[in-house]
């Protein structure tokens, strides 16, 4: 973890180290800010919160959401969740895996996107959400993203 | 062997009900679970997460139960009993579902019983037998944990084999509820789930502190002790008491004939129950160790080859020199250290035999150099040398007060309990100069930290005083009561001038009037509020006053006299109570009386057919001194080793020497024994029969599991120099020691093997007042009538930081290793502590251009040493720190000669010291190591010669 990392950590925890259950909170802050959760801030949020470095780390590993390592350039979130299925997510699911196999972007399950009644839906870096996805909608969002191979 | 497991804890609560178990009517108190209610009543219902140490978790679904009136299997572990409840243990569809449960386990546990090491005592076996389980429908062949997990046997003492894991979690909350360490957690979900050390790393590199509770909580041979792995399952269990610190745990040594398989917490001892830290649980093995020398041995010089003899010959010269030289030099001219470590029985024998056989008071114990101001502190403020309480007591305390102690590492079983309270809201104050594990830990955390400059103490504890004093937060009605009124109003007015005003204090303290304040506040006003405090309130020239200015604070607030609050020394070795106790000191006799005192003397002097001198004899630094100047010439040194624990080394390897004569009895060659001219093998713990008293006063019994490897136990070694010596002493059993002592001390009157047999433990005092003993001293009425205020005026210590020496270093020990470490460095916990290492602050460091690891020279007064310093900011700027645990460090060659001064108790917490970069080991270190391989030489000849 670099310095500046480090810093944002150590922001984070002390801004929200006050909150009740203040564990969750910190732990999606930091994921948010860095992409995933490296073994190294587990002690210095344990140590904030009066934890140890057991409990937070079962903590994250419980969460599918929590990564422990560094995901690629950008994440693709398939929703798996029943409304989506009956829309034929399952198919989206196995083209998206063979489509990214050798890319390096990091695909994920999501389990309901809150877009049940125009699914399957897809959800790029948490920060776009695209819904009546089918396979070529997929590969055309994939292409605009401009990803490396 | 094993003991009956009711499930979940007992329950204490004011009401009972009664319910039906199987047609069976059982009363338990109100909450108690139906599990236990079953055991109560002889039910036995099957069971995999549930176990009586831990709370309820119902995740195993084994004990499923049917309830009149309800719907459903409840999970019995779970359900609280309650009047008129109908429960069924067992029906057809009970039977049905935990068969179906238990197929579920195995089909993901494999099927090696007969080669797996837990074969005979696995929770999981039994329960397969006790449901019925008759076939794996699922098959072995799906999804499992057999094969992809690596076994962990990183721990020393034990492995962890997640092949064998049903995640009963009953590891994991075993370390948090038990030991309150936290390292263990579940990783992941569902299928995956794990138990997990740390991040998912081996034990080794985990916060895992190697307790063992998880161990004890396994119900299969995911965790399980090498031991048991190496030599199968234990035949039969003596119960007996650890020999490391002063908790004095209860352990069930599990035995294979004459060899111990494994030690095990014992549920029922009063001290820990069923809890235990890495020493006694596991570091067991020195009893074995080779270096263990079982034969006796003389020699004329300390020069000379060592030559083994026999038990006669060695005791016969023994007794021929010492008689020589009382004869040269006269009766006064020898004398003897009683050691902490040795049983009561031991310890008043050694003292009885220099009184009688001696003929003088030359009899000091190393409680001299660790707890002695805690005795003259109590008996003089509230009339008895001893702490007031219970560990138990700790669970009603609302305030809890540590000062000069680091129970996480000195008294770790205590720690246990101490943080369970924490979490369970009480509030906690630590002063030390350190930041102790307690101040910042996994669910613990000090309201106020008093990070205090060493030897100030007395300076906090009056500023807290004059808090509680000016902004009138006495307890005005205890002390009109119970206390000496004109003492009392003395102390008020002393305590309540400026001068001894946290603002006043601040400037030699360095702690801020504020956390002062507030500390004061707290104390006085959060409810209970107990103190315990260890050796760095005792080992500092005003150590006596400090733990006065303690016992004022507790007068002061009431705190005294009832559960929950009370003065709590933590006793550094596992009978310095005991030791004290039995009249090792030179001024007292047995039951802290003193020579000087005509009827004790006449009734002692009866009993054993002598005159007892008047006059109080040599303590162990006059002994030394009275060594070089040529008057004390003789020294029978048993257990203990003064060269490497006293302060001031190279004072203490000037002294022995210029004695004619000294005998050591001792498990092995120590550093003392390098000057002697006897040696009289000793006996560990495992070897013989007495008792050691623990500081809660409870006297616990030390039972024999094997033959000693000498062939005599201590106390028979003292006993049989005693009649070498011509008086004659004749016991055929410890027991009968006992007897005497209580015959002759009226606090320990009522003590009894036969009742300790009974109770399990007794706490002292015992007698018609109070036959099964005293759990609360002081109810009521003070031991000495009315508690005494007395005056403590700071005087800064002379031993003063200048420029020449500008740091303070100031001494205490870990958690894996024990005092000298004679015993511990001969066990695999030197992997966790192989050498003493110098704390030191960052700031201090960078200063010096101090790295991590580096060697760095420590001179002070007094000499200097060589150690490896570690930067971390659990020190505060100005302050060193290290251990003494490792004779080549030489620790005490720089901590100096000054000392308490009502007591002599060394001031090892505070020498001047300066920091230079080096990069060999000190002269003192070169010539000691030269030293320490000839008299391993000299040791290695004497089978030979």
């Amino acid at each position: 973890m670099t310095d500046i990392s480090s810093d944002i950590v150590q922001s984070i925890v002390a801004a929200k180290r006050e909150l009740p259950g203040a564990l969750l909170p910190i732990l999606h802050d930091i994921q948010h800010a860095l992409g995933y959760l490296p073994g190294e801030v587990v002690p210095l949020i344990a140590k904030q919160l009066n934890l140890s470095r057991a409990e937070v780390h079962g903590v994250i590993t419980y969460y599918h959401h929590f990564r422990q390592t560094p995901p690629g350039s950008h994440v693709v979130h398939v929703c798996c969740a029943e409304a989506c299925q009956a829309n034929g997510s399952e198919a989206l699911a196995a083209h998206a895996r063979e489509r990214l196999k050798d890319s390096d972007l990091t695909l994920e399950p999501v389990y309901c996107l809150g877009l049940c009644s125009i699914g399957p839906a897809v959800q790029i870096d948490e920060t776009t959400l695209h819904a009546r996805v089918t396979p070529e909608k997929f590969d055309a969002l994939i292409g605009a993203l401009g990803e490396r191979s | 062997m094993n003991d009956i497991d009711y499930g979940t804890p007992a329950v204490v609560a004011d009401r009972q009900v009664t319910l039906d178990i199987d047609g069976i009517a059982v009363t338990v108190p109100a909450g108690t679970s139906v599990m236990r209610a079953a055991v109560e009543a002889g039910v036995m219902i099957p069971k995999l997460c549930a176990t009586d140490a831990l709370e309820p978790f119902g995740s195993c679904r084994l004990c499923l139960v049917e309830i009149e009136g309800r719907r459903g299997y409840p999970s019995s572990c779970t359900t609280p009993a309650e009047g008129g409840m109908k429960v069924r243990t067992q029906s057809a569809k009970l039977a049905d579902l935990r068969r179906n449960v238990m197929e579920l386990y195995i089909s993901d546990h494999p099927l090696d019983c007969l080669t797996c090491a837990a074969n005979g005592n696995c929770e999981l076996q039994t329960m397969a037998g006790v449901v019925g389980l008759r076939e794996v429908r699922y098959g072995m062949a799906g999804a499992n944990h057999f094969t992809d997990v690596k076994k962990d046997e990183s721990n020393p003492y034990f492995t962890y084999d997640p092949a064998k894991c049903i995640v009963c979690n009953r590891c994991v909350r075993a370390c948090e509820e038990q030991q309150g360490t936290y390292a263990l957690t579940i990783s992941g979900r569902g299928f995956d789930s794990r138990v997990s050390a740390g991040q998912s790393q081996d034990f080794m590199d985990s916060e895992c502190v190697s307790c063992g509770a998880c161990v004890n909580a396994c119900p299969t041979a995911t965790l399980l002790e090498k031991t048991v792995i190496d030599k199968g399952q234990a035949e039969h269990s003596v119960t007996t008491t650890c020999a490391y610190c002063g908790v004095g745990c209860g352990f069930k040594a599990e035995m294979k004939g004459a060899e111990v398989v494994r030690m095990v917490p014992w549920k029922d001892g009063q001290a820990n129950e069923g809890h235990a830290c890495v020493k006694g649980r596991f570091a067991w093995g020195y009893a074995t160790h080779p270096g263990r020398i079982t034969k006796p041995m003389i020699r004329s010089r300390i020069s000379d080859p060592w030559r083994e003899v026999s038990w006669e010959e060695a005791l016969t010269y023994a007794a021929s020199e010492f008689r020589r030289i009382q004869d040269k030099y006269g009766r006064n001219s020898i004398g003897a250290m009683v050691s902490s470590r040795c049983t009561n029985e031991e310890d008043y024998l050694v003292q009885k035999l220099v009184r009688a056989a001696f003929g003088n008071n030359n009899v000091d114990t190393c409680a001299r150099v660790c707890h002695s101001p805690t005795g003259y502190g109590l008996k003089q403020t509230l009339g008895e040398s001893a702490g007031t309480q219970t560990f138990k007591s700790v669970e009603k305390a609302d305030v809890i007060v540590v000062i000069g102690a680091n129970p996480t590492d000195g008294h770790p079983v205590f720690a246990s309990r101490l943080k369970r309270r924490l979490r369970a809201g009480a509030k906690l104050v630590v002063i030390d100069p350190r930041e102790i594990a307690l101040v910042n830990s996994p669910h613990v955390k000090a309201t106020h930290h008093l990070k205090l400059r060493p030897g100030t103490n007395v300076a906090v504890l009056t500023a807290l005083a004059h808090v509680i004093v000016s902004e009138g937060l006495l307890d005005e009605a205890f002390i009109a009561e119970r206390c000496e009124a004109k003492a009392f109003a003395q102390w008020r007015e002393f305590v309540a001038r400026p001068a001894n005003s946290p603002e006043a204090m601040e400037a030699a303290t360095g702690v801020p009037v504020a956390e002062v304040r507030a500390a004061a506040r707290l104390y006085a006003t959060g409810g209970n509020a107990a103190i315990y405090y260890g050796l760095g309130v005792t080992e500092h020239s005003q150590g006596s006053t400090a733990v006065i200015g303690i016992a004022n604070l507790a007068m002061a607030t009431g705190n005294v006299g009832r559960e929950g609050v009370g003065v709590n020394p933590l006793r550094g070795q596992n009978n310095v109570q005991g030791s004290c106790d039995m009249g090792s000191f030179p001024h007292e006799l047995p039951g802290y009386r003193h020579v000087s005192d005509t009827i004790t003397r006449e009734l002692f002097g009866h009993a054993w057919g002598v005159e007892i001198q008047s006059e109080p004899g040599l303590r162990i630094p006059n002994m030394f001194e009275a060594a070089l100047d040529g008057s004390f010439l003789g020294l029978y040194c048993q257990g203990e080793d003064p060269a490497q624990s006293d302060p001031n080394t190279q004072h203490v390897q000037s002294a022995l020497p210029a004695m004619e004569f000294v005998v050591v009895q001792d498990l092995f060659l120590n550093e003392t024994a390098k000057y002697a001219h006897v040696f009289l093998p000793g006996a560990s713990f495992l070897e013989k029969d007495g008792t050691f008293t623990n500081a809660e006063r409870r006297i616990s019994r030390v039972r024999k599991v094997m033959p000693p490897l000498s062939g005599k136990s201590d106390w028979e070694v003292t006993m049989a120099l005693a009649n070498a010596l011509g008086y004659k002493m004749d016991y055929a059993h410890p027991s009968e020691i006992m007897d005497e002592i209580a015959r002759l001390t009226p606090t320990f009157a009522g003590v009894s093997y036969a009742k300790l047999d009974r109770l399990g433990s007794l706490q002292w005092p015992c007698n018609d007042d109070a036959p099964e003993g005293t759990p609360t001293m002081h109810v009521g009425e003070f031991v000495r009538g009315k508690g005494r205020f007395l005056i403590t005026q700071y005087v800064p210590t002379t031993e003063k930081v200048t420029q020449r020496y500008p740091l303070i270093l100031t001494t205490g020990r870990v958690l894996s290793q024990y005092n000298v470490g004679s015993q511990t460095r001969r066990t695999e916990n030197v992997r966790f502590y192989d050498e003493d290492l110098l704390e030191i602050h960052p700031h201090d460091a960078e200063e010096r251009g101090i790295v991590e690891g580096n060697w760095v020279g420590v001179v002070s007064r007094a000499g200097d040493t060589v150690l490896r310093a570690t930067v971390t900011e659990r020190m505060q700027p100005g302050v060193v720190y290290t251990t003494f645990h490792f004779p080549e460090s030489g620790a005490n060659v720089i901590t100096t000669d000054n000392s308490d001064w009502a007591t002599n108790c060394p001031e090892y917490k505070v020498t001047a010291v300066q920091l230079v970069r080096v990069d060999q080991p000190s002269e003192w270190q070169q010539r000691n190591a030269r030293e320490d391989k000839k008299q391993h030489q000299l040791l290695a000849r004497a089978g030979t010669a």
